[in-house]
């Protein structure tokens, strides 16, 4: 673990903390008139605002996921150089494109 | 002295760098026995070839440190009936180092990572200048205190499931004394002790979960001195760039 990933990672963490409170609350508050898959994509599709929340949260939390995961294999499975870095770039890239996808089918698509 | 005495079951770790077994022996108990105490019978009744470590008998040296039933601890001061498991002891040489014989680890990775943290002192003055004189309780000196009584025992290192998954990590005792050094205001150059202790081997490695701190005999908290130098090493990136 180096200086940079490090402090990427606490950053990561920082965006990710009031985004998770942000999400619950309005969970929260929406569920009260009853949840269906047709009323929360009424409120969030074509929303810029809500498109800017949760892809704020899938860029963090892809950061912030590849870095941990980049920790975890090599300490358990001993990766080292560029094998390690290869997979911290698959996880990071392969979850920006699941929860990108996912983000925008619920906001703009 | 014992009233009756029992015969406890220990199994003590036999071998060399290359392979070994436990072997069982039966040592009869006594009052206010430590483990050193049965592995010293043992070695001095039953088998002489037993290699094993001890210097100061009173928790002084570091010396004495052993696995005891699974738990890295210091057997000088450990005493029996604390850490009888039944009628069970298992004692083997200490976790997360090379072994060299029977109880006996080579103490050199543990020793040469205090050299690679820059644990050492980097003389701000030369022996002709006059003393200068610390407030014990300035800032710096109490964060020292909580650091200082480390007994180079090895025990924290052998507690450090990071150490054992990143045979470069500095370990716990080494980076404590790396924070102490950084606190010293007589220390001349804390800045190699930050680029020491930031590298890849380095704190940033540390999973904060306190192994070091719980097994610490000396009751001193490595943990709380490696959050230090993170907070340390961060703040030094922001203020070289900024
Ligand atoms: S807190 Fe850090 S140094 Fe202490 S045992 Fe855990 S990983 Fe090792
Ligand atoms: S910090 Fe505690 S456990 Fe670690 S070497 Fe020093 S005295 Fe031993
Ligand atoms: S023999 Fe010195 S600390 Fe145990």
């Amino acid at each position: 673990m180096n200086i940079r990933l490090y402090v990427l990672q606490r950053i990561t963490a920082l965006i990710m903390a009031p985004l998770t409170l942000g999400h619950i609350a309005v969970m929260i508050y929406a569920v009260q008139d009853g949840l269906s898959a047709s009323e929360i994509l009424g409120r969030t599709q074509g929303s810029i605002i809500w498109f800017l929340f949760y892809g704020t949260f899938v860029v963090a939390v892809s950061i912030h996921a590849a870095i941990g995961v980049r920790v975890i294999v090599s300490e358990t499975f001993k990766f080292v150089g560029f094998t390690l870095d290869a997979f911290a770039w698959f996880v990071l890239l392969a979850m920006l494109f699941m929860g990108g996808r996912a983000v925008l089918a619920v906001t703009l698509l | 002295m014992s009233t009756k005495q029992e015969d406890i079951d220990v199994s003590v770790w036999r071998g060399d760098p290359h392979s070994g077994n436990y072997e069982n022996f039966k040592v009869p108990a006594q009052e206010s026995q430590t483990i050193l105490d049965v592995i010293s019978w043992i070695q001095q009744n039953q088998d002489a070839t037993l290699s094993y470590r001890f210097a100061c008998r009173v928790g002084m040296c570091g010396s004495c440190a052993m696995m005891v039933n699974g738990i890295p601890r210091w057997t000088c001061r450990t005493h029996l009936n604390k850490v009888l498991n039944g009628n069970k002891l298992v004692v083997a040489p200490l976790r997360n180092l090379p072994v060299i014989k029977d109880l006996v680890t080579d103490m050199d990775p543990f020793f040469d990572k205090w050299i690679a943290a820059e644990g050492l002192h980097h003389p701000s003055k030369t022996r002709l200048d006059p003393i200068e004189e610390i407030e014990p309780k300035s800032i710096g000196r109490v964060e020292i205190d909580t650091g200082i009584e480390c007994i180079n025992c090895s025990i924290c290192y052998a507690a450090c499931d990071t150490v054992t998954n990143n045979s470069d990590y500095l370990g716990p005792a080494a980076l404590q004394r790396a924070w102490t050094v950084y606190n010293d205001v007589k220390d001349a150059d804390k800045q190699t002790v930050l680029d020491a202790v930031s590298g890849d081997g380095g704190c940033l490695n540390c999973h904060s979960q306190g192994s070091c701190s719980v097994h610490c005999p000396n009751d001193l908290n490595p943990m709380n001195a490696i959050a230090g130098l993170k907070r340390a090493t961060v703040a030094s990136l922001f203020s070289r760039k900024g």
